[in-house]
């Protein structure tokens, strides 16, 4: 529904977005015994791993191929080649994820040629797999990268394999949490269903103590995991952004998909459940069935303190509709919507237009609205504004727990819509004696019958008093 | 890159003050400092986040980023200088660049965004970061921001380090170069004192400058300029009026005091805020050297009386702790300055430094750590320690706590073992004789912390999560003591229950 409206400024003011390599990293975190790598000059990959770092609270394996001005212009083969190796000989990931920046795509790196002759040149990486995905800087944002990453490990390593009628792939998409992705893998284990989650970050970046150290991810995907993809039935996919992959799935094994445009609400999670009843063959489970009950009467407590309110959001494209989409059905205005980058989902957005813009944008939209969302960076408008803060997608630095915030599903539908309400009640106004005076019109008809020539004198004694 | 930058990297490795590299021969002085990093085994940032941190504290400016969104987006808000002011500085301001910026060049977004910038915030100046992209395509931000200036009638100053140009360290130099090329020398302070001095190289992260502002204040000498610590343009383009500048991150901006020595006389000195004897020193020789260049010599009394009453109330309060913290042993995993002047508080405080890492330490810092730690100081330097090696180390219970940045905390959580941030993601000022009592007794709340006995409880389970029952409450007791025994460093009979 909403219009997209591209900002007409040369500069970006408090940036809403991130760089596409940081979406893919951030989606090849979600592999098991992986190590994800910034082909590009070693700030690239610093400041990506600091902010991943400032959200997770975990160490984050990401490496770089440390390039330079010299090796930019004659090409990163040498660095790529002694990258994979360094790598392979440090840490033995079981893959190599390696994403393009804005530095060696503006050189033209062909980083798939580099791929083609390395693996020539040095047998030994043989016992590990090599992805690697384009993802420019100065093109689309954090859920772009993230979405052609998963596009390029499907295209990489899934092949057509014999159907297994229980088993389901499972894309999340980039703005859901690992407690998110727990929750919605045991929705679909409830119907006897078996999940491939693709990337699967609530095994890397849940914060669990791992009995040794590691130098790659600590859990996720493995590699048969993904392999095995090619012989689910279905493809469930939570945000636009995973149409891309599900659709790569489609192509390469012939897997049939849904897409759910989001995952927090009402009749979204109905939806969900009855797909995954009609792949199962069985009926809802009792749990779910509970949690939708609780989940209305959440709904009903929640709607006083959400009816009416008027919201600036400020997200990725899916995550501004998950969040957006359950508020317009709790009765709020969508009054200012900035995103980062073109995506479908936009089309379903219900609000008057989208603006893909800057928190600068966001904080002058915001200024006659109730509540402000948007990612930790928006602390500094919130607090300017002086306005109730939800910190919602990546970066959250402010805040610790978000590998278990579960904003998905019945119950993680409940947890947001308590979250927004308790916001706005600890905002409810407590009024004083003053704050309804009557019109000086008012306070004329009630002191005094007025005649022609009393009414100058009533009216200056009424406006002194005021 | 352009001929200007090349000029530039090598008058800055030309560094008359860095000993370490007087002592090169030419050709290897032309190669430079930069160590060429290793792909796939490089941590740390590019020139141009050396830059942005060297510069960014200067509070009233506004801070341009010329590049993609990577440069700003990904890292825009996330260090804790603060200011007594203005707070344009945590705005975060790019072109963000798109690909027909690429195709075409970014100049004139990058001029659009200068006027947009000077239209809607109005600083005192523009601050304009060349980044790798930007630079690859062959963008002159110089003649952008000469364009501009002329045009807005403002000092528009190009920080040209684009990241790929080296690593942090060369960017804080390349940073501290653009002050000294357009900056400083271009005000005159409304008026001087002879008690006027500079501080460079200190970023007043979470407020450690006020912690030590006070004591200046008490004795009357004047904060001409921090560079850039709560920084203010004007007061940095008039800092060449300074009768004395101090040097404090170690050689980061060294280049500043060597070069503002040679254009105005001005004499500096290498001090530390960190650890109560440096601090006094500290005093001493913004003392001795403001006497020596026309303060009245009643200053050098002054001072000495002063250290002589907040080194008693420092020792005091710190009193407390060292009976508890004495013989605790310290992983110092941090760089440069730090690697030394830390070093020395710790031992204040009665810990014992199993080990300091220096990879990025300069000789000179080396030379520190051994005049600080005496003999035996080789065995305790960490050149290159990988995490796996300092997880052993702590899971061994070789140490009781390890210092250390962000980004290797987890090393030491995941090891079960007791960590304190002592880079610039921490929310605790350790600076002066204050700062120091607070760094110890951060120490003393993390080792003492009970929950260091509760996470290393064994589940009662196997890893099958079967075996229930079978280890026995009395058996947990007593392997909890020992392990609790072990992180402490005392007798497992020493442990209190």
């Amino acid at each position: 529904m909403a219009r997209v409206v591209e900002s007409k400024k040369a500069c970006t003011v408090n940036p809403l977005k991130m760089s596409q390599p940081l979406g893919a990293s951030f989606a090849f975190l979600g592999l098991d015994a992986c190590m994800p790598v910034m082909h590009g000059s070693q700030g690239c990959t610093s400041f990506g791993l600091v902010l991943l770092v400032r959200h997770f609270k975990e160490a984050i394996p990401l490496q770089t191929t440390a390039m330079n001005e010299v090796t930019s212009i004659l090409g990163g083969y040498d660095n790529i080649e002694a990258a994979l190796l360094n790598i392979r000989k440090r840490a033995a990931p079981k893959l190599i994820a390696i994403c393009s920046t804005g530095l060696t795509e503006t050189k033209g790196d062909d980083v798939d040629g580099y791929i083609a002759t390395v693996r020539k040149r040095k047998p030994e990486l043989d016992d590990t797999e090599i992805v690697y995905v384009s993802t420019p800087d100065y093109v689309g944002a954090f859920e772009d990268g993230f979405k052609h990453a998963i596009t390029a490990i499907v295209k990489t390593l899934v092949k057509p394999l014999p159907v297994v009628a229980d088993q389901i792939t499972l894309l999340p998409g980039s703005h859901l949490s690992p407690g998110d992705i727990d929750e919605l893998r045991e929705i679909v284990q409830a119907f006897g269903l078996n999940p491939v989650v693709l990337p699967d970050i609530s095994g890397s970046l849940d914060g669990h103590i791992p009995p040794d150290w590691r130098g790659t991810t600590l859990g996720g995907t493995t590699l048969e995991d993904i392999r095995s993809a090619g012989a689910s039935a279905f493809t469930i996919g939570v945000g636009e952004q995973t149409r891309e992959g599900a659709e790569a799935l489609q192509a390469i094994a012939g897997t049939p998909l849904e897409i759910f445009e989001r995952l927090s609400g009402l009749e979204v999670n109905d939806r969900l459940l009855q797909r995954l009843s009609k792949l199962s063959g069985k009926p809802v489970p009792a749990r779910y069935r509970r949690q939708r009950s609780q989940l209305l009467d959440a709904m009903l407590d929640g709607h006083f303190y959400t009816g009416g309110v008027k919201v600036a959001i400020g997200a990725e494209p899916d995550l501004l509709l998950a969040v957006g989409g359950l508020l317009h059905e709790m009765g709020a205005e969508l009054r200012c919507c900035v995103s980062t980058t073109k995506s479908a989902a936009h089309a379903l957005l219900p609000a008057q237009e989208v603006l893909l813009g800057d928190l600068e944008d966001l904080e002058a939209g915001a200024a006659d609205c109730d509540l402000l969302i948007t990612h930790s960076h928006g602390r500094q408008a919130a607090e300017r504004l002086d306005k109730p803060f939800l910190r919602i997608g990546f970066p959250v630095f402010d805040r610790i727990g978000n590998a278990h915030r579960v904003q998905v599903g019945y119950r993680g539908t409940m947890n947001l819509i308590f979250e927004i309400a308790n916001l706005m009640i600890e905002r409810i106004a407590h009024h004083h004696a003053g704050d309804w005076p009557l019109t000086p019109e008012a306070r004329r008809a009630a002191t005094h019958v007025a005649t022609s020539t009393e009414a100058p004198d009533t009216t200056t004694l009424a406006s002194a008093s005021a | 890159m352009s001929v200007s930058l090349k000029a530039k990297i090598a008058e800055v490795f030309e560094e008359p003050g860095c000993d370490k590299n007087q002592g090169k021969s030419e050709k290897e002085r032309k190669k430079g400092c930069t160590k060429q990093l290793s792909p796939g085994a490089a941590a740390g940032g590019c020139a141009f986040d050396g830059a942005k941190i060297a510069l960014q504290p200067v509070v009233d400016v506004a801070h341009l980023v010329h590049g993609p969104i990577a440069c700003e987006g990904n890292s825009w808000d996330n260090r804790h200088s603060a200011s007594s002011g203005s707070q344009l500085y945590r705005s975060g301001f790019t072109t963000d660049i798109s690909e027909l910026d690429v195709i075409y060049g970014g100049e004139k977004r990058l001029f659009k965004s200068i006027r947009e910038i000077i239209e809607k915030y109005d600083p005192p100046a523009v601050f304009v970061y060349q980044t790798c992209v930007t630079a690859l395509v062959g963008d002159d931000i110089e003649a952008v921001c000469q364009r501009a200036s002329a045009k807005f009638g403002k000092p528009v100053i190009p920080v040209n380090a684009p990241g790929f140009a080296g690593p942090k360290n060369l960017g804080n130099k390349l940073g501290a170069e653009a002050l000294l090329d357009y900056v400083i020398g271009t005000r005159e302070p409304a008026f001087t004192t002879p008690y006027d001095i500079n501080i460079i190289g200190e970023y007043n992260l979470v407020g450690e400058l006020w912690q030590v502002k006070p004591l200046l204040d008490a004795l009357g000498i004047r904060i001409l300029s921090c560079i850039s610590g709560d920084g203010r343009y004007n007061e940095i383009a008039s800092a060449h009026r300074a009768k004395v500048n101090m040097m404090v991150c170690s050689k980061s901006m060294i280049n500043i005091a060597t070069k503002m020595e040679q254009r105005w006389g001005i004499p500096y000195f290498e001090g530390s805020f960190y650890g109560i004897g440096d601090m006094s020193e500290t005093l001493r020789q913004i003392a001795s050297l403001l006497v020596k260049q026309g303060a009245p010599d009643d200053l050098i009394e002054r001072t000495e009386r002063l250290i002589e009453v907040e080194e008693a109330r420092a020792w005091k309060r710190i009193a407390e702790y060292r009976k508890r913290l004495q013989g605790k042993r310290v992983l110092l995993i941090t760089g440069g300055v730090k690697s030394w002047s830390v070093v020395a508080a710790l031992q204040e405080g009665g810990m014992e430094i199993v080990g300091t890492s220096v990879k990025k330490s300069t000789k000179e810092d080396k030379e520190k750590i051994k005049e600080i730690m005496g003999e035996g100081a080789d065995a305790h330097m960490i050149d290159d320690m990988t995490p796996r090696e300092m997880y052993a180390m702590l899971r061994d219970a070789k140490a009781d706590i390890m210092l250390s940045g962000g980004r290797s905390q987890f090393v030491a959580l995941k090891a079960r073992m007791p960590w304190l941030d002592i880079n610039q993601e921490r929310y605790h000022p350790y600076g002066g004789y204050e700062g120091m009592v607070e760094l110890v007794a951060e120490i003393d709340r993390a080792i003492f912390n009970p929950v260091w006995q509760q996470v290393r409880i064994p589940a009662p389970w196997g890893d099958d999560g079967e075996s229930l029952g079978a280890v026995t409450p009395t058996a947990s007791t007593d392997h909890l003591s020992g392990i609790a025994a072990k992180a402490m460093g005392l007798e497992p009979e020493e442990v209190p229950v």
